[in-house]
């Protein structure tokens, strides 16, 4: 067993906030997903926000604080190595915070002096590593081992696998990508594909896989946001996908509330669908739509999944 | 140079119509003058210089310079790069149809991340940014 494979096999999991709102269905799915595959996943006691975007404007060193209380939490209290995050928002914040604990002597000076304030051990770059739920099933079962699991295969779906604009970006702050056969590229990003194609699915080629939804404008911004999804929706369907995969809640939740927008508003109607991976492949192992939180999501794809054999 | 609105309306045309390998040059040349705007909004002259041999990528570069979240549309630029490669080196592939009909989606997505990046300048940067409208609710405020 590799290194990575056994590391993750139980992992401290940190859902953020958008799990327990609007991308429930991708909390749901991920814990279905990783039960099935018989993985363990131990949620981070008592975490925060990761400070997303709001405090990040702010003051981003007081962000970098609370990224950094989420990883002191799965070190110090919960002597684990590894923290699993599903949401690219939180996994961008827990990444960028390592690498500002690791680089940055006057970040390491507040961080410091506002977890001693908060009465918690101060978090040391390099005490957790932190993973995206794609790592964590592409390291652990990979390829190979979702072929041998699947019960239902994903045959006959296109999909266009869109990763959004905060999974690889920017690119410094994630060392371990771009090393190579194996790893993930930060260009063009590949473990989604990957795991969906050893399903049985159809991978087309979608040049919009890392390109901005406008998630940040959704409420402040919602023209705007809905010219920048109707076009990547418009995109995928160009590109013959039937079903736009994702592993974001934010761009998540923006494609389908843009997708109803832009019929309302613009008179521009698509049809693709819109599914979080952790579901498609949970699926394809036989969970059944309810058990993955299908019936969460904004858009309805019962029918759809139903037809292709998956309910 | 085109105005922004007229670069958009063109795009409209381009992803409306029947896609033909032959607008490849005309869609690079409207990526360049959108990010030439993003350009000049932020003072400065757009760069003639070329980066691994296009002027959009180092127009994108100089976009990006102090400004790390324009890089969300780093790969857009590079999508619509590899697709000019593609349909210009290649015309007579068999998936060319395919490409020329990607291709002014990738434009026009550079276009609209620009355009909205423009239109919310006031509220500071598109994404993830309002630090120009606190800077002035902040000047409203009585000093402490």
């Amino acid at each position: 067993m590799s290194d990575k494979k056994a590391k993750y096999q139980e992992v401290a999991y940190y859902p953020g906030c958008a799990l327990e709102g609007s991308g429930s269905a991708y909390n749901t799915s991920t814990k279905a997903l990783g039960k099935t595959l018989g993985l363990k996943i131990k949620e981070v006691e008592n975490w925060n926000c990761c400070g997303a975007m709001e405090v990040k404007n702010i003051d981003p060193k007081l962000q970098t604080y609370l990224s950094s209380r989420v990883m002191s939490i799965t070190a110090n209290k919960m002597n684990m190595d590894t923290v699993m995050v599903p949401c690219n928002g939180c996994y961008h914040n827990l990444k960028k915070a390592e690498y500002d604990l690791a680089n940055d002597d006057e970040t390491v000076e507040v961080v410091d002096r506002l977890s001693k304030k908060a009465g918690h051990e101060t978090y040391e770059a390099g005490q957790v590593e932190t993973i995206h739920s794609l790592d964590w099933v592409k390291e652990t079962i990979g390829e190979e081992g979702l072929r041998e699991r699947v019960k239902k295969s994903l045959d006959g779906i296109k999909i266009a696998n869109y990763y959004g604009c905060m999974y690889t970006r920017p690119r410094h702050i994630f060392p371990e990508k771009d090393k190579g056969p194996g790893s993930e590229s930060t260009s063009k990003p590949h473990f989604m594909d990957d795991l969906l194609e050893a399903a049985g699915a159809e991978n087309v080629e979608f040049p919009l896989k890392t390109a901005c939804c406008g998630g940040a404008h959704t409420l402040s911004d919602s023209d705007t946001s809905t010219l920048l999804v109707t076009n990547i929706l418009q995109a995928a369907e160009a590109a013959g996908a039937e079903v736009i995969a994702t592993e974001c809640p934010t761009c998540h939740s923006g494609l389908e509330m843009h997708q109803i927008r832009a019929e309302k508003t613009l008179g521009i109607k698509t049809n693709v669908k819109i599914i979080y991976f952790t579901q498609l492949l949970g699926m394809a192992l036989g969970l059944k739509p309810k058990a993955v939180g299908l019936h969460e999501n904004i858009s309805d794809s019962f029918e759809y999944v139903k037809k292709k054999g998956l309910a | 140079m085109k105005s922004l609105a007229n670069i958009g309306k063109r795009l409209k045309q381009l992803v409306a119509q029947p896609a033909q390998p032959s607008d490849a040059t005309e869609l690079l040349t409207l990526g360049e003058e959108a990010l030439e705007h993003w350009v000049r909004a932020k003072g400065k002259e757009p760069t003639e210089d070329l980066r691994e041999g296009y002027r959009l990528l180092a127009l994108h570069r100089q976009g990006a310079d102090k400004d790390p979240s324009f890089n969300a549309c780093r790969e857009t630029c590079r999508e619509l790069v590899y697709h000019y490669n593609l349909l210009t080196m290649e015309p007579g592939h068999p998936e060319s149809a395919q490409r020329a009909r990607m291709m002014p989606l990738v434009a026009n997505h550079l276009f609209l991340f620009i355009s909205g990046k423009l239109e919310s300048q006031e509220l500071g940067d598109f994404c993830c940014a309002s630090k120009p409208l606190r800077e002035k609710v902040d000047e409203t405020l009585p000093v402490q």
